[in-house]
């Protein structure tokens, strides 16, 4: 490939990676805050008490300011697909594109719709029907994340299609299959239940300021309670589905396990490791070098968490580049030399296919294609050059995974904290703990957003797991047109989130309504 | 029993619906650009502001769905366009960008960039936006400069592996080279703007801004029809993309979309019924001082007309996305469309739509049973 073409795929990464970042800091937010609010109306309207309504709506307005934000950011990104990535849009397009719309249809119109009634209809609708319409917004936001999550979630993991060699595409073939992913099933829980997470941080932390600063007392006490409360079953559900996508991370894409754990060599009965520092003189997947300077490992866990088995054999990353080790379904691994020679055999059998296809030699073309899909599984290793293009970052990987499941514990220690001193009326006299849960939000966004680098960073080189690597997928426009809308877009968003948080802070000063 | 060709014309018809109904709702785009030119009072800005304000995410999520739904249904074009013409499309999502925003924040204390920072967003998408619509609409009948080389991602001889590619440096801003592309970009920034007239005859609870919309809905209007006529005009006297159904061959043919128009009555039936519907809502509005319904006349003309040119570029053998350097790279209803199941699929969950349009026009109807005045807008809190 030329130099061109790959400083291209740099910086379209790059700035898919600052539009999906910036857009992920309103999300979680987002959804967050979105359950938040309505239980909040919801206990408005069930008491009838007035302080309720105040509390919802204060967090209403605050929500309207991070969804503006959101939607901002939210936007390129789904036409990012195809300025930047219009090879994957071409090869992938009749499977991806689908979720996309559908999100639109069912999720976005009611967001759009109800959101509108959420912040004009208070004296126009009644009661019930403005608690119908936060909670459908809430239900709106929930459901766009299901449907995105569907499409990245195909991505890691690429069910339900097979390759028409004639289209050059892949094209969908089981759509329930790819609805009901259990990669796809396990993303949206785990995302979802740390996006909640995340809200209740946000509310905890604005209220834990207001007792500090001893104003609004009883609407953060009020706010705080929810928050708490939702927090810690969010963080325990998050811990509960974290073990999910672990399990499927290990079965589908062994090479992201491995460089999450920082594990080079695999082993039976492989431990966990809680904290761990890796050797940066560690430069070759196949050198000598120790991966870890020290390492803290709880034993025989990622094999249980992996394989549900204590006992089982987890590949590292040498095994799944040298392969030879036993899979699952009982066959043995190839390495990556194999698996490249398969994906150029189907390569060269495409290109034979297409010849024969244009001369009419229609028996040639049927061989061809069995050639095709015998080797098929293996397609995107033809694009690959040596051994090193399909082992992603490993110390990116390996911290903001370890620094993620970190402040997921700390968090589920801090909501029952904050919970327990809330229901002993001990929260308004703990500064330190003010101080503590304002700062502590910061974590919740940083966790989240190294969520997301796990997943990402995890999972290169590729676009779709195996099929095609981002070298195959962007599209011919030249690196210096997207490199001048990266900077356009590192401009916009930094200056919308410095408005965005000059904005909520002038309004979480002024408070909710007295 | 449905057949593909059912699906995938079945699909070219809901792309060319979604795009009427964008165009219609790029009213909040027109209004915008005529927020300082409308009013001229504080309080006559936040009203129009307020009234704009209550519509942009209709406008904004009927983009994102039309976006998807081009995505879902015609991915060959999904990549080509968006990924050849770099530039438009970049132009059209940076203008929502700062839009989406716009209007929550310009009203807020310590916004940063000034109130006026926002308002000048909100003009640029209101210019921009809708604009660059029109003009990349209308290389759909003029043509676009790329090649689509399928077999090129396993180009074995190391060069670029990308299937679709553009022809020229440009990457998009060529179309504005073409005046017939402009007359239609016109066309969509006036339409726009007389729409958004119309719109504010209808919601405002306020004399004077009434009366001035009705002036600004000639003003606008007048343009529009310039603008819209010689567009449809020179687009029928011109050869258009034709497609062997035999051989699938791309070839010029003269008077194309004329007789594409003369070879469908229905669409010519429908798109003559459209524009009368929009001059009707237009000049009943002007010249009935107590009129004020013309939006919907004229709302619901343009999504005809524009659904049915939509219908013109693609159905009856032509290409609805034609590439003048290379011809046979032209895309069709056929070439570009995804794969049965998924038109499939896309299909069913396309029967959701008339319920989500049934429930956007309950919560229309339940938000907004009177027009909206100053007074709503200091009791509600708003923009």
């Amino acid at each position: 490939m030329d130099l061109l073409l790959n400083a291209t795929v740099n910086w379209s990464r790059a700035q898919f990676a600052l539009t999906a970042g910036y857009h992920w800091i309103f999300v979680p937010i987002t959804l967050g805050l979105a359950i938040i609010m309505s239980v909040m109306e919801t206990m408005y309207v069930k008491t009838g008490d007035e302080k309720w309504k105040k509390t919802a709506k204060f967090w209403q307005l605050i929500f309207g300011i991070n969804f503006a934000i959101g939607v901002a950011t939210g936007i390129i990104l789904e036409f990012q697909f195809g300025t930047n990535w219009s090879n994957y849009s071409l090869f992938v397009g009749d499977i991806f594109g689908a979720p996309l719309a559908i999100e639109g249809i069912v999720a976005f119109f009611l967001e759009s719709t109800f959101i509108t009634i959420m912040f004009f209809g208070w004296n126009r609708v009644s009661k019930k029907m403005h608690l119908a319409s936060t909670w459908l917004v809430t239900l709106g936001a929930s459901l766009s994340a299901y449907w995105i999550l569907v499409a990245n979630a195909w991505m890691q993991y690429p069910v339900g299609m097979e390759f028409n060699p004639e289209t050059m595409r892949n094209e969908m073939v089981d759509f329930w299959a790819i609805v009901k992913s259990p990669v796809a099933i396990n993303k949206f829980f785990h995302t979802v239940t740390s996006s909640w997470g995340v809200g209740a941080a946000f509310v905890t932390s604005i209220s834990m300021w207001y007792l500090l600063k001893k104003r609004h007392v009883d609407f953060a006490l009020r706010s705080i309670l929810i928050a708490s409360v939702f927090g810690f079953t969010a963080f325990l559900l998050v811990a509960l589905t974290g073990d999910g996508s672990a399990y499927e991370v290990t079965q589908k894409q062994p090479m992201k396990l491995a460089a999450m754990e920082g594990l080079y060599e695999g082993k039976e009965g492989a431990g966990l490791v809680a904290i761990g520092l890796l050797d940066p003189k560690k430069e070759k997947y196949n050198d000598d070098v120790d991966p870890y300077i020290f390492k803290i490992e709880i034993p025989k866990l990622l094999s249980l968490m992996g394989y549900r088995n204590a006992n089982a054999f987890v590949p590292g990353i040498k095994d799944v580049v040298d392969g030879g080790y036993t899979l699952p379904d009982g066959t043995t691994a190839l390495s990556f030399h194999e698996k490249k020679e398969k994906g150029l055999v189907a390569h060269q059998a495409l290109a034979d296919f297409q010849k024969a296809k244009s001369e009419g030699r229609e028996t040639d073309a049927a061989n061809y294609e069995k050639v095709i899909r015998e080797n098929y599984n293996y397609f995107g290793y033809g694009f690959l050059e040596k051994e090193e293009d399909m082992i992603p970052d490993v110390p990116l990987t390996f911290y903001a995974f370890h620094t993620m499941v970190m402040v997921g514990g700390y968090f589920l220690l801090f909501f029952a904290v904050v919970w327990y001193l809330h229901r002993k009326k001990k929260l308004e006299s703990m500064k330190w703990l003010h101080h503590v849960g304002i700062w502590s939000f910061a974590l919740a966004v940083l966790a989240s957003q190294l969520g997301w680098v796990v997943a990402e960073v995890g999972r290169q080189p590729w676009t779709i797991q195996d099929i095609l690597p981002v070298q195959a997928a962007a599209s011919a426009v030249p690196a210096a047109n997207v490199k001048t809308t990266f900077f356009m877009f590192a401009f916009l968003f930094s200056i919308l989130l410095i408005a965005e948080i000059m904005i909520m802070v002038r309004q979480i000063k002024k408070g909710p309504e007295e | 029993m449905i057949t593909y060709e059912f699906l995938q014309n079945y699909w070219w018809f809901i792309i060319a619906l979604l795009g009427g109904i964008l165009v219609f709702m790029l009213f909040v785009q027109g209004g915008q650009s005529m927020l300082h030119s409308l009013s001229k009072t504080e309080d006559e800005k936040a009203l129009v502001l307020n009234a704009l304000g209550r519509r942009w995410g209709l406008t904004f999520t009927t983009l994102v769905v039309f976006g998807g739904a081009f995505f879902a249904s015609f991915p060959l074009f999904y990549a080509t366009s968006f990924g050849g013409a770099y530039w438009v499309w970049m132009l059209i999502l940076f203008s929502f960008v700062v839009q989406a925003v716009s209007f929550e924040f310009e009203g807020m204390p310590n916004n940063f960039l000034g109130q006026k920072t926002y308002h000048r967003f909100l003009l640029f998408n209101g210019v921009v936006g809708t604009f660059v619509l029109g003009v990349a609409v209308a290389t759909f009948f003029t043509g676009s400069e790329f090649t689509i080389n399928k077999v090129a991602l396993v180009n074995l001889l190391g060069e670029s592996n990308v299937m679709s590619g553009w022809d020229n440096s440009l990457h998009g801003l060529e179309a504005l080279g073409n005046l017939r592309n402009w007359t239609l970009g016109l066309a969509v920034f006036f339409l726009a703007r007389t729409q958004a007239s119309l719109f504010f005859v209808n919601r405002l609870d306020h004399k004077v801004l009434q009366e001035r919309s009705r002036k600004f809905t000639l003003y606008n209007a007048i343009p529009f029809l310039v603008f819209f006529l010689t567009f449809l005009i020179w687009t029928l006297l011109s050869e258009g993309y034709a497609v062997n159904p035999d051989t699938k061959e791309v070839f010029m043919e003269p008077y194309k979309y004329l007789n594409n128009l003369i070879e469908m009555p229905i669409i010519l039936i429908l798109l003559l019924a459209g524009v009368v519907s929009v001059l009707w809502g237009i000049f009943a509005t002007v010249f009935k001082k107590s009129y004020s319904k013309g939006i919907w006349f004229s709302g619901a003309g343009t999504i005809v007309v524009v659904t049915m040119l939509f219908l013109l570029a693609g159905y009856n053998n032509t290409a609805f996305y034609p590439s003048y350097t290379n011809l046979q790279s032209s895309l069709t209803v056929q070439n570009a469309s995804s794969s049965k199941i998924t038109l499939e699929a896309m299909a069913i969950v396309s029967l959701l739509v008339p319920f989500v349009i049934a429930y956007i026009f309950y919560a229309w109807k339940a938000l907004e049973g009177k027009r909206l005045s100053l007074k709503d807008v200091q009791e509600e809190g708003g923009y």
